[in-house]
């Protein structure tokens, strides 16, 4: 057994214990510092191993541990994609733990959520390690269970419990897609091992059942629209700590066994897999995003959110099928990397938003933005990396998200070389998609920043608050620097993703640590590059000249009044532009086809006293097209069937004896 | 001694758009003036106002946060790098390749996006109708400029403006009918983008029509001055902008030597002219059009330069 993958898998099952032992002293005062602390410990050492193993280059280790099924042993393997996504969820195990020391304090209920926590991040590498369809799927659901469990924490809310239905229900059909998927993959020689999978290769049809039941069972996992009607209920019911991995990290996990058996396993794709996966990837970033403008809950904001991002790595993971299928290899590789890129980017970026949504949480007791507002003079630090994670996800140079999205765009300029029509026709339509969501994103998290921490505050609560612990902060804190550091030096991680891309796909970008001044060139320098470094350096040298020069010769006068109210002093903080005030010029635009929306006046007749009302009306499609005929149909099967409850005796020999019968003349007349 | 001269070229584009800007705004007001019959004020009026909204103190409002007073600055700073990167009276220059076409649009999306949440800091209803309507218009605008950017990028094979303007300029352009549906999807874009009219009235203060106006309300003196400056600076940017792309004639190397250069100069000078009498021209003929008119005036921008890179694909097929 190699010893990378000894330790690597050490590290679950030091996890494990933590989660035995929260379990058992999760009632003492200090079981919260002690998880978190070594939960913070193992994640670190994992981190550093999975980092090296991907920096080092050294291969493929595996290793079969005489677990699960008898005389076969649970198989696992690392290699360069699973060495990254390990560095995604060890990462944001880690920081993701510093946070809990401190957010982890305001728990009311840490028996709820202690042992779990460990399990949660044990699931997760497992996943990602594992090589055969058995211990793939058992870690799966270890996972989807231990996460179930923590959205439950609070169970005693009506809201969280529906959410954990709404969860297990859609978690247990995406692992019988997942299921269909490894047994169509197995073939009739039912190999499970993932090194047999790869080298048998599927007739088409087979294929492309792979890939639909692939599409819905990672994908209800990463919230692929329409199957994300879980995943803005459930993410934000749970801590906020944990909101933050299930977001960031546990919808990176799905892609991660996307990636592997659609890109790995499967072997060459069909272009039109390519079109599939772009369109349900356009589609998810409009809608995700569309959504996110709606809502007035942070938590939920952010989650809708988390639905757009998956759908812009959806797109480009699409876009690298189709160049893959049409043996671009290099265009394939710019996608990809692209694709993995904003993987990493939108880890950092929605943990560090969960955790400032967690600590506005904390200090005023509200996720509703319609009560918050004026944070930023109550919460400095909390505010300050707020707005750097907002401008990392709404792409704007020079911070990460920019840089991945330009990778995308770049790789959607390449599509012209594609020979297929359909692709030509539906990749500029789909770059137009990704183009509307990333303005939207900017509109959405504009609000999501304005109105929660500008302007004047809309309680009481925000006025009390005060600016969260230390451990908090410092976890929020890393994650932004991370988010410019990302951003501006986006080559370096470009260069360390070529070990992932090379073999999925058959090439690498091409080394970009080597180009001038750290710029990153895609495919030529006449043709197109970018310069994040540069371009902060330049906003920064620009900004401080122009400070210099106003400092140096205009005026410092300063005074502080009133602000205009056309006259009428004192208005009401209720006065403000809201939440939903905010989003009505994009409700009006959109509304029509994404949500039917339809506004009503209720208008007074003349000379009655009570006020006008206006009432929007906005249905969410997506839910009422697919899920209430089939939870109608469930409901008119089982109201049906109920009746054999309560049948008598000689009804139930009577059924007995027709299925006896049946099953007789099945068998005399098969041929 | 090469790189140095590439930098001071560099360092002259920065300078030229920074003073050039208010006098195109001067001269766009002037010519509106002249259309209506009106003296109009002096050409170096935006100039005075400048130094004057400079020597004025600040009056801030009680409740403004530090985003409120740093935000003029960035706002400036990105207008200006942005500006800056988009050749002028020279291709190729030597921080050219610092950022392509899509980089300049991104980085008036960090000015916007600063802008609007400057509008909301103060919380007056002013500030947040601004800042929603203003990211409604930039929501269909971004996706209308990827897209002309995209059939752009087609056509050169580049996103990088140096290449492009130089492919342009290449006889093997030809006449082509989606280059005239991007077109006119840019000059739409602009229009939206820098608030003119039939948009966004930029000489109103009639609180139900304004846009742009609402959301620098609450800004004054120095503040004000580096906001104004930054709004004259989109608007050289976007007529640059066309200039390079469209009409590419007279723009050479940064490296071609001083009399190419002077000639670029020249040549960028007329087509500001050009653009700027078009612009007063138009403005001065059409009406302001209601805010949710907004989005079906971007929806065919938006339309035609999706229709221009299909008609691209159709005609490269044939």
């Amino acid at each position: 057994m190699n010893s990378t993958v000894a330790l690597l898998l050490c590290g679950p099952a030091a996890l494990l214990a933590t989660a035995i032992l929260a379990a058992a002293a999760s009632r003492l005062a200090a079981a919260t510092r002690l998880v978190y602390g070594a939960t913070l410990a193992i994640s670190a050492v994992l981190l550093a191993t999975a980092a090296s193993h991907l920096a080092g280059n050294p291969g493929e280790a595996s290793a079969t541990l005489p677990l699960g099924l008898p005389w076969t042993g649970a198989r696992f393997r690392l290699d360069g994609l699973s060495a990254f996504f390990l560095v995604v969820v060890n990462l944001g195990g880690t920081i993701t733990s510093l946070y809990g020391l401190g957010y982890g304090q305001h728990e009311s209920q840490p028996h709820r959520v202690l042992p779990f926590y460990p399990a949660f991040l044990a699931g997760m590498n497992l996943v990602v390690l594992a090589n055969d369809a058995f211990s793939f799927l058992l870690s799966w659901e270890f996972m989807s269970l231990a996460s179930w469990a923590l959205v439950m924490a609070h169970h005693r809310d009506e809201a969280s419990r529906r959410a954990g239905y709404i969860y297990l229900v859609m978690a247990s059909f995406g692992t019988m897609a997942l299921l269909l998927a490894f047994g169509l993959l197995a073939g009739p020689a039912g190999t499970y091992a993932f090194d047999a999978m790869r080298t048998a290769h599927p007739d088409r049809f087979a294929a492309g059942a792979v890939l639909v039941l692939m599409l819905l069972g990672a994908g209800s996992k990463a919230g692929l629209v329409p199957l994300h009607a879980w995943l803005p209920l459930a993410h934000p019911a749970a801590p906020s700590h944990v909101s933050a991995l299930m977001s960031g990290i546990m919808t990176k996990v799905a892609i991660y066994g996307f990636i592997r058996v659609v890109f790995d396993l499967l072997g060459e794709p069909a272009w039109w897999s390519g079109v599939a996966v772009l369109l349900i990837g356009g589609v998810t970033a409009v809608l995700g995003i569309l959504h996110a403008l709606m809502e007035k809950d942070l938590k939920r904001l952010l989650a809708y959110s988390t639905i757009e991002n998956i759908g812009v790595i959806f797109a480009s993971l699409g876009l690298a099928l189709a160049f893959k299928a049409n043996g671009m290899a290099s265009a394939a590789a710019l996608a990809f990397t692209a694709a993995l890129f904003h993987v990493l980017n939108h880890s950092f970026f929605k943990s560090l938003l969960f955790f400032g949504a967690g600590a506005v949480l904390s200090a005023t007791g509200e996720r509703d933005m319609e009560k918050l507002g004026g944070l930023i003079h109550r919460l400095p630090v909390t505010s300050f990396v707020f707005l750097i994670g907002c401008v990392s996800i709404s792409a704007l140079p020079p911070f990460n998200g920019f840089a991945s999205e330009w990778l995308v765009f770049q790789a959607i300029l390449r599509s012209p070389e594609l020979p297929q029509w359909g692709l030509k026709v539906i990749v500029p339509a789909v770059g137009g998609m990704l183009a509307l969501s990333a303005a939207l994103a900017a509109a959405c998290f504009v609000k999501a920043f304005g109105i929660t921490f500008l302007g004047r505050a809309r309680s009481a609560a925000v006025e009390r608050a005060r600016e969260v612990d230390r451990w908090s902060l410092a976890a929020m804190v890393v994650l932004a620097a991370f988010c410019l550091l990302a951003g501006i030096l986006p080559g370096f991680v470009i260069d360390s993703l070529s070990t992932v891309t090379l073999p999925l796909v058959g090439e690498r970008m091409p080394v970009q640590m080597a180009q001038p001044w750290l710029s990153i060139v895609p495919i030529a320098e006449s043709r197109s590059s970018y310069n994040g470094l540069l371009v902060f350096v330049f906003i920064t040298i620009s900004a401080s000249l122009a400070a210099f020069f106003i400092h140096r010769f205009a005026s410092h006068a300063l005074r502080r009044g009133i602000a205009w109210g056309c006259g009428f002093p004192d208005a009401v903080p209720a006065a403000q532009y809201s939440a939903v005030s905010f989003a009505q010029p994009i409700r009006r635009v959109f509304g029509g086809f994404a949500f039917r929306s339809r506004e009503t006046v209720d208008m007074p007749a003349p000379g009655a006293l009570e006020p006008a009302r206006v009432k929007v009306e906005m249905h969410d499609v997506a839910w009422e097209i697919f899920y209430q005929p089939i939870t109608g149909a469930i409901d008119f099967a089982t109201e049906r069937l109920n009746h054999l409850q309560f049948l008598t005796i000689r009804r139930y020999l009577t059924l007995v004896f027709l299925y006896l019968v049946i099953l007789l003349l099945v068998l005399a007349l098969w041929p | 001694m090469a790189v140095i001269f590439e930098l001071a070229v560099q360092g002259a584009q920065m300078l030229v758009v920074l003073l050039l800007s208010p006098l195109l705004i001067g001269f766009v007001r002037k010519v509106k003036a002249r259309l209506v019959r009106r003296q109009g004020p002096s050409l170096i009026q935006p100039y005075r106002d400048l130094v004057r909204l400079m020597r004025k103190e600040v009056v801030l409002a009680d409740n403004a946060s530090w985003l409120f007073r740093v935000t003029p600055y960035l706002i400036f700073a990105a207008t200006w790098v942005a500006a800056a990167l988009v050749p002028t009276f020279a291709t190729g220059l030597e921080f050219s390749w610092t950022a392509d076409l899509i980089v300049i649009v991104a980085l008036l999306g960090s000015a916007r996006f600063f802008q609007a949440l400057a509008g909301m800091d103060v919380g007056t209803s002013f500030g947040g109708l601004g800042a929603s309507r203003e990211v409604m218009i930039a929501s269909l605008a971004e996706p209308a400029m990827l897209l002309i950017v995209f059939s752009l990028a087609l056509l050169a094979g580049a996103t990088q403006l140096s290449t492009v303007a130089a492919f342009m300029g290449s006889p093997e352009v030809g006449l082509r009918v989606s280059l005239g549906m991007s077109l006119i999807a840019l000059v739409m874009v602009a229009i939206a983008e820098n608030a003119r009219i039939p948009v966004d009235n930029p000489a109103t203060h009639l609180e139900l029509t304004m846009v742009h106006e609402a959301m620098i309300l609450e800004y004054s003196g120095r503040h004000l001055a580096m906001i104004e400056l930054a709004t004259f600076l989109k608007l050289l940017l976007y007529m640059s902008l066309i200039a390079c792309v469209f009409l590419p004639w007279g723009l050479d190397g940064a490296s071609a030597g001083p009399k190419a250069l002077a000639v670029g100069a020249a040549a960028y000078l007329c087509k500001l002219a050009v653009l700027a009498i078009l612009l007063a021209v138009f403005e001065t003929a059409v009406a302001k059009m209601r805010v949710f008119r907004v989005p079906d005036f971007l929806g065919a921008a938006l339309m035609l330069a999706l229709l221009g890179t299909l008609l691209l694909f159709v005609s490269r097929s044939l």
